[in-house]
């Protein structure tokens, strides 16, 4: 990449480095950044000051700006972007990077530095940002010339948006900020990295070995992942269109969920820990398994070693590193989700070779067999609210309303039952945090999403415990009136804990009870918000009525059974048809080893 | 980390990287982080103006962690190239070492002697001392300071393996438009 223009040295300079960076992000379309003031970043704030093409939100903890950010980016498939200072600012914002690492999320973070001088000095508010967030972030800059910061900038989101998208940090110290800095134009899209390279088309020879494969399967399933959402709504699609083509089944993981529609009779719901019998049972006896855009998590494979052992696989990944990580494969193939998607519906069509159409009758017949197992029933009787029936409802309701719905969560128990009695028929509209597993994601991701779609339904499924780590948001919500609705599923423990603790520790509960909570009702208020509760079944339809009804930032405290399990479970360290499928069963945990103890 | 229950082997893995702040950090950070083996790493420009640097890891693993390492490392942003030397074909690999030997009398005469065996330079000498330079591979060089120890080995200095395809194929940037 080149540096300057031949101009930049002979016209005079007239932009700071601040407007600069500010520039650069509008010539990359940025519209919205969420971030946090402080002294290191006081130049691009006063440069903020002094435009209207970029709208700043002002969060108010530098964790929820990234997870905003993350909402902002997941919901709309445009780079998120982040503005904190040096020191605190930066540290604060490392949990977000890394959960955007961990999920493939775009974003760009500029985070304030002491002056360039000053680096090394154990100045005030100095960190070393770059050396922190290097294991959190896909790629991190320290610019040290005034020269390079049109063009780092626009480097970032060439890097954060393209192959496996992910966090960049940008560490600007304050003297680039003042100081005058040329601007230069992004280059074009023709005009290679010098050394970053990420390849998205596929290899077609591995597709035909694919596709093959695929034409003599009896016993086949469709695994697809986040990478199916990242490649965009297209990648959806064409996923729908292979599923009918081929007439296999389709599983999604927690990150691809909305990938392929719920109500689709193909679908066989979540896969993984917490994912349904019929999938979880797919993936065990299947004889072809093609992974779209997954990287067979801990979370999915459950024990390794007898992980879907009859199966030819067959992962498509966008990042190499991806492939023959956790499990071996026998056809790797390499590229975007879309394309590798298009081209095999490309090659099935062209290939003469009839599928194996009466075995893959039978397999159907018996995954409605294992369908039959109605693995998600629940009961819900008397006055207790079940969670399980909470989040029934509250999809129901918001169905009937007929809105455009986004959902977010926290983490835990809540968590799983939104991924399993949600229905999403659209990709981007389920964000949640997958691979790092972050408490306090939903609230601020909600905030993101909900400045994106201002229009639109945006729901937090939150847990009591999950939503104390970023609930000051309230007052961000309630400051750009961002009718974002948190919908807490109020059991009273870190229920997801509290499980675990049941399952594998005797019962000692442990630290994990939820004691001295606030009334989440005035904790609305006091933000200025509106706070409902339901604490009987009878009043839940009309406290999710009420919600979706107001046109405000909403807390609604659902207090439900406090002693509920997370059902279907695949233990740690068991394998796929290990699976404890409800209450009664629990004996099935008697068999988690020692080896499956120790895993998270 | 891969369940896979290969043989381990080593690797020699010469990468060509942007000669820029930090990349060494990545890299390491990447074998520290991942949990992979470091026997040995060097590092040094190597193009006339500077802005290439070649890396080279000597690494050890199954077969499977071993493509793994080669895949985060091309992961890297500022990594151009990535060669497994191990199964490029023949290669050299070479290493320097600066070994210090302490003595008197017998001791110097048979330092003296095992130094010409071996081909190992006098480079710098005192009355009770020799510096030895000797290049060669890390098992030569092994072998030579495991037969110094008990005639007064006192200090060792070795540079870590750099290594080098033979024959007329080059790795370049250049070549790499993938
Ligand atoms: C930041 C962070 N700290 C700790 C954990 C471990 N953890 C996972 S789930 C959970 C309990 C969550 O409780 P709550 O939000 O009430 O959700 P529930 O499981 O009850 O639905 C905890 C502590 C985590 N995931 N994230
Ligand atoms: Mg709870």
């Amino acid at each position: 990449m080149s540096a300057t223009s031949p101009h930049a040295a002979t016209q005079p300079l007239t932009m700071s480095g601040a407007e600069v960076v500010l520039r650069a992000l509008k010539d990359q379309g940025v519209e919205v950044i969420f971030g946090y003031p402080g002294g290191a970043v006081l130049p691009i704030y006063d440069a903020i000051f002094q435009q209207n093409a970029i709208r700043h939100i002002l969060v108010r903890h530098e964790q929820a700006a990234v997870h905003a950010a993350e909402g902002y980016a997941r919901s709309t498939g445009k780079v998120g972007c982040v503005l904190v200072t040096s020191g605190p600012g930066a540290t604060n914002a490392v949990t977000g990077l890394l959960d955007a690492l961990m999920d493939s999320i775009p974003l760009v973070c500029l985070t304030g530095q002491v002056p360039t001088h000053l680096i090394g000095n154990d100045a005030f508010q100095e960190a070393d940002t770059t050396g922190i967030t290097r294991p959190a972030t896909k790629h991190n800059y320290l610019v040290k010339r005034s020269e390079d910061v049109a063009r780092v900038v626009h480097e970032a989101f060439h890097v954060a948006r393209s192959g496996r998208p992910g966090p960049v940090v940008i560490d600007l110290p304050k003297d680039i900020l003042i100081n005058k800095a040329p601007y230069v134009e992004a280059p074009p899209a023709t005009q290679p990295h010098r050394s970053y390279r990420p390849v998205t088309t596929p290899d077609m020879a591995q597709i035909r070995k694919a596709v093959a494969l695929m034409k003599q399967a009896e016993r086949p399933v469709i695994y697809a992942g986040g990478g199916v959402i990242n490649s965009g709504p297209e990648a959806s699609r064409l996923l729908g269109d292979f599923a009918r083509l081929t007439g296999f089944p389709v599983t999604n993981t927690l990150m691809g969920l909305g990938a392929f529609p719920s109500q689709d009779p193909q679908f066989l719901g979540m896969l993984g820990m917490h994912g349904t019998y019929e999938a979880n049972l797919v993936m065990h006896g299947c004889d072809v398994m093609l992974n779209m855009g997954a990287r067979f998590d801990d979370r999915v494979t459950g024990k390794l070693s007898h992980f879907a052992p009859t199966a030819k696989k067959i992962h498509a990944d966008i990042d190499p590193s991806s492939i023959n990580k956790n499990v071996k494969v026998d056809v790797p193939i390499v590229g975007d989700a879309g394309q590798i998607l298009a081209a095999m519906i490309q090659v099935w069509k062209e290939d003469s070779q009839p599928p194996m159409r009466e075995a893959l009758s039978a397999w159907w017949r018996q995954i409605d067999e294992w369908r039959g197992k109605n693995c998600l029933q629940y009961v819900q009787q008397g006055k207790i609210i079940k969670p399980q029936h909470a989040v029934k409802r509250l999809y129901e309701i918001t169905r009937e309303s007929g809105r455009e719905t986004f959902i977010t969560t926290e983490v835990g128990q809540h968590q799983m039952w939104a991924a399993q009695y949600f229905g999403f028929e659209k990709p981007n509209r389920w964000m949640t945090s997958g691979g790092l597993g972050t408490m306090g994601y939903g609230l601020p991701a909600a905030m993101g999403v909900q400045i994106a779609h201002p229009d639109a339904l945006v729901i937090d499924i939150a847990g009591e415990a999950s939503i104390l780590m970023n609930i000051q948001e309230m007052a961000t919500l309630c400051q750009y009136r961002l009718p974002v609705k948190v919908f807490i599923l109020n059991n009273e423990y870190m229920g997801m804990v509290r499980q675990w603790q049941e399952l594998l520790h005797g019962g000692r509960y442990s630290e994990s009870y939820s004691a001295a909570l606030p009334d989440f009702v005035k904790l609305a208020e006091s933000f200025h918000g509106v706070g409902l509760r339901a604490t009987e079944e009878s009043q839940l339809d009309d406290v999710i009525r009420e919600m979706l009804a107001t046109d405000r930032p909403v807390i609604a405290d659902i207090c439900v059974a406090k002693d509920e399990n997370c059902f279907p479970m695949i233990p740690s360290g068991a394998a796929h048809n290990e699976m404890i499928l409800g209450p009664g069963q629990e004996g099935g945990v008697a068999g988690v080893t020692d080896e499956g103890k120790v895993l998270v | 980390m891969a369940d896979d229950s290969g043989q381990f082997r080593s690797a020699t893995i010469a990468v060509l990287v942007e000669n820029e702040a930090g990349v060494l950090a990545r890299v390491i950070g990447l074998f520290s982080g991942r949990g992979y083996n470091i026997e040995s790493l060097t590092v040094a420009p190597v193009d006339e103006d500077r802005r290439l640097s070649r890396i080279t890891v000597v690494t050890s693993g199954t077969e499977m962690v071993i493509e793994q390492i080669k895949a985060q490392l091309d992961r890297l942003v500022p990594v151009h190239k990535v060669s497994d030397l191990s199964l490029a074909g023949p290669h050299l690999v070479r290493e320097l070492a600066l070994i210090k030997v302490v003595g008197s009398g017998d001791h110097r005469v048979e330092a003296l002697r095992l130094a010409d065996a071996f081909r190992a330079r006098v480079v710098d000498a005192t009355t009770e001392s020799f510096v030895f330079e000797m290049t060669g591979n890390a098992e030569k060089i092994d072998a030579f300071c495991a037969l110094m120890r008990p005639i007064g080995l006192a200090e060792v200095s070795r540079t870590g393996a750099v290594a080098i395809v033979r024959g007329s194929s080059a790795l370049t940037v250049q070549s790499h438009n993938g």
